[in-house]
């Protein structure tokens, strides 16, 4: 018998978070289904980064409910969240990369020390998924020999050594010089063709336009709005995206 | 005054007091030789710091010349056990012909070895005195040597004391192995005593715990001084 | 140049490789424990509970304010007097690992802590053990970091070894005395061991240098 895999991958339920006296996240509701490719915007302090983070527990959220797969995120539980992020990837903006691994033994350590497969599944699964994002010839380089837009792609390929199920990308574009976006970000394309759940937070306006099902604007610590591309960029509904559009697009 | 304690400390004179040597007793005389720990650390202090400051300056003024001799000074004291240097020495001194007693030989061997390690590290705090310092006051036409005292060294001073202060606790551990060459100080007072009383781990541990104050002062006291000098910004 | 009798004394040559390799067995057992030690410490002290933290500090501080000599007299002698017996290899093994923890537990907790954030939470992030990210993403970096300072500590220790012969230990300083008191030659005996330390040292730290990068982290640059 079959076991159908839920569709709705992600459920956050009025999340509240307080840095200090600071209140960051001022009750967010938001869903995610299997395959959907979500692309937060908004201006920086309006908490896109932040929620990102409390998905999968790199930040503690003090009231409010997230569920991955139906399985509450517990911040103090150290089991659950090992169990939580075999299933949720995450690429980030300064990439992170082990630098005393290879290209190749950063993708297949993680594999090799929490699924505990043999070397050689591991090897192999690092070398197809180096070829997946253009590096195949880079297994044996360290990150110091490896441009910024390499390196990236380098940690794309690592998050998805965990088959991970939804994969976060905390503005994977922001410290990469402008000409090495594009490859990055050709990559990212390719992976949300393959039907890979990705919720991005991005400055790439043009990029969510292209790829992205959903867009969500993040406006004081809340989901502001929300809808199609085509909806939330071409005709806003609320004054303050209309102002964020407009800034980002003289920027642009 | 060396030779007077050795008199003093003689076995047949302590075998006869032994029955009544309390803990009191042990620490009283362990205390009574820490004077001569701190004044052989004072004077090896002094001696390193006057030599390293020589190298020191030597290295500056002609780095071409002095540069490779000094880099094989510090190699040699920093690359060799201090005990084999203490015993060089001390040998070394009777072939040439002088007589030399352990506080002799003691002070002249620590003051060559920290002048090695004090030079190296004040070096090492002018070096990394930021490129753009010579190049702003060399614009303002001073000549090398008001560069060093206006300019240069009062950063490096400032950058040296906390290993300094490292070097000085260093110092006065080193004073543990003159014990060695004869040099009545601590750490030859608790072998003695220990031969007495036969009680090592009361007696060493005492010994262990003076030194530990010792060290812990002086690098509490260094750290203040830190502090304060970086207060005079 | 007449009274200097160097051939006297390198007869006894087999008694001096006795002692060095006693040196070098000491220096490398000590350096192996004592920088496990030392990591494994650094490790507790920044993230243990609290009475464990304040032992380990103690431990760290007893150990850098006291003289080696000391520390050994009391491991050797002290411990003895009150039934906990050893011989003075033993004794000069636990000395010199012991020493070299504490030090090399300073040197390693600076580098553990230079760790960046990212890191930490790039390996978090991989559901990677709480003792995977130290094993596998924090300590090699740390120890790329230190490298230097960790090498020049073990050199120090390797020298430290000569103390070690006021226990009777037959390492090399120990053969040296011995041979001068028999041969009435101090300043050869001295001469010779001393220049076969020092070779020790230059070597050494060469090797290190060179085997750190090769062997136990990968390379990183700065």
């Amino acid at each position: 018998m079959k076991v159908i895999p839920s569709q709705r991958l992600l459920e956050i339920s009025n999340l509240h978070k307080w840095f200090g006296e600071n209140e960051v996240l001022k009750g967010v509701t938001l869903n995610v289904d299997r395959s959907e490719v979500i692309c937060i915007i908004g201006k920086s302090g309006s908490g896109k980064s932040t929620l990102l983070r409390c998905i999968n527990g790199l930040e503690i959220f003090q009231s409010g409910e997230i569920l991955v797969k139906d399985k509450p995120v517990k911040c103090n539980d150290a089991v659950a969240l090992r169990a939580l992020r075999q299933g949720v990837g995450v690429v980030f903006q300064s990439f992170n990369l082990f630098p005393t691994m290879t290209a190749g033994k950063n993708v297949m350590l993680a594999p090799k020390l929490v699924k505990h497969k043999t070397i050689f599944e591991c090897h192999e699964i690092a070398k197809k998924l180096l070829k997946q994002v253009g590096l195949e010839d880079k297994f044996d380089s360290y990150p110091n020999e490896l441009s910024g837009g390499q390196q990236q792609r380098v940690a794309i390929a690592r998050a998805l050594a965990m088959n991970p199920e939804i994969i976060l990308c905390d503005e994977i574009t922001s410290a990469l010089d402008p000409e090495l976006v594009g490859e990055v970000l050709r990559v990212i394309e390719d992976l949300a063709k393959d039907g890979v759940t990705l919720i991005l937070v991005t400055h790439e306006m043009h990029f969510a336009k292209k790829v992205s099902d959903r867009v969500i604007f993040m406006h004081n610590g809340k989901v502001h709005e929300m809808g199609h591309p085509n909806e939330i960029f071409s005709s806003p509904q609320t004054q303050e995206l209309k102002i964020f559009l407009s800034m980002t697009e003289s920027i642009q | 005054m060396g030779r007077a304690s050795v008199f003093i400390w003689s076995d047949e004179v302590l075998r006869g007091i032994m029955d009544e040597f309390s803990s009191w007793d042990v620490l009283r005389n362990l205390l009574l030789s820490v004077p001569w720990t701190l004044l052989l650390s004072v004077i090896a202090f002094i001696g390193g710091t006057a030599i390293g400051l020589l190298l020191l300056v030597l290295r500056i003024w002609k780095p071409a010349t002095a540069g490779w001799f000094i880099s094989w000074y510090v190699q040699l004291f920093q690359g060799t056990p201090l005990l084999m240097q203490l015993f060089l020495t001390y040998f070394g001194l009777g072939i040439i012909g002088i007589d030399t007693t352990p506080l002799m030989a003691a002070t002249l061997c620590l003051s060559l070895y920290s002048s090695a390690y004090l030079t190296e590290t004040w070096h090492g705090c002018v070096v990394s005195i930021p490129r753009g310092q010579w190049d702003a006051s060399a614009s303002l036409a001073l000549s090398l040597n008001e560069q060093l005292r206006h300019v240069i060294f009062p950063q490096a001073l400032r950058l040296s004391i906390p290993p300094t202060v490292g070097l000085v606790v260093q110092i006065i551990k080193n004073t543990s192995l003159a014990s060695i060459i004869g040099f009545i100080e601590l750490t030859r007072t608790g072998q003695i005593i220990t031969n007495i009383t036969l009680s090592p781990f009361f007696v060493y541990g005492t010994v262990a715990l003076i030194y530990f104050v010792i060290c812990l002062s002086c690098s509490t006291l260094g750290r203040s001084l830190e502090r304060k000098f970086s207060f005079q910004q | 140049m007449s009274k200097f009798d160097f051939s006297s004394v390198l007869i006894a040559w087999p008694l001096f490789i006795d002692g060095l390799w006693l040196t070098c067995l000491l220096t490398i057992v000590s350096s192996v424990l004592g920088t496990i030690l030392g990591i494994i410490c650094a490790w507790i002290i920044v993230n243990g509970n609290k009475i464990t933290k304040l032992f380990l500090q103690s431990y760290v501080e007893i150990f850098r304010n006291t003289p080696f000599i000391i520390q050994i007299f009391f491991i050797y002698f002290g411990l003895a007097s009150i039934g906990l017996k050893m011989d003075a290899i033993s004794a000069s093994l636990v000395g010199l690992t012991l020493n070299l923890g504490a030090y090399a537990c300073e040197i390693c907790r600076a580098g553990l802590m230079a760790t960046p954030r990212g890191q930490i939470e790039a390996a978090e992030s991989l559901a990677l053990a709480r003792w995977q990210v130290f094993l596998y993403v924090m300590v090699p970096p740390a120890l790329a970091r230190v490298w230097p300072a960790l090498v020049s500590q073990l050199v120090i220790m390797m020298l430290a070894t000569s103390v070690c012969s006021q226990i009777s230990a037959e390492e090399l300083s120990y053969e040296a005395s011995f041979i001068a008191g028999n041969t009435f030659r101090n300043f050869e005996s001295f001469v010779i061991v001393t220049a076969a330390y020092l070779v020790l040292a230059i070597f050494e730290r060469k090797l290190l240098l060179w085997a750190g990068p090769r062997f136990l982290f990968g390379q990183m640059k700065f």
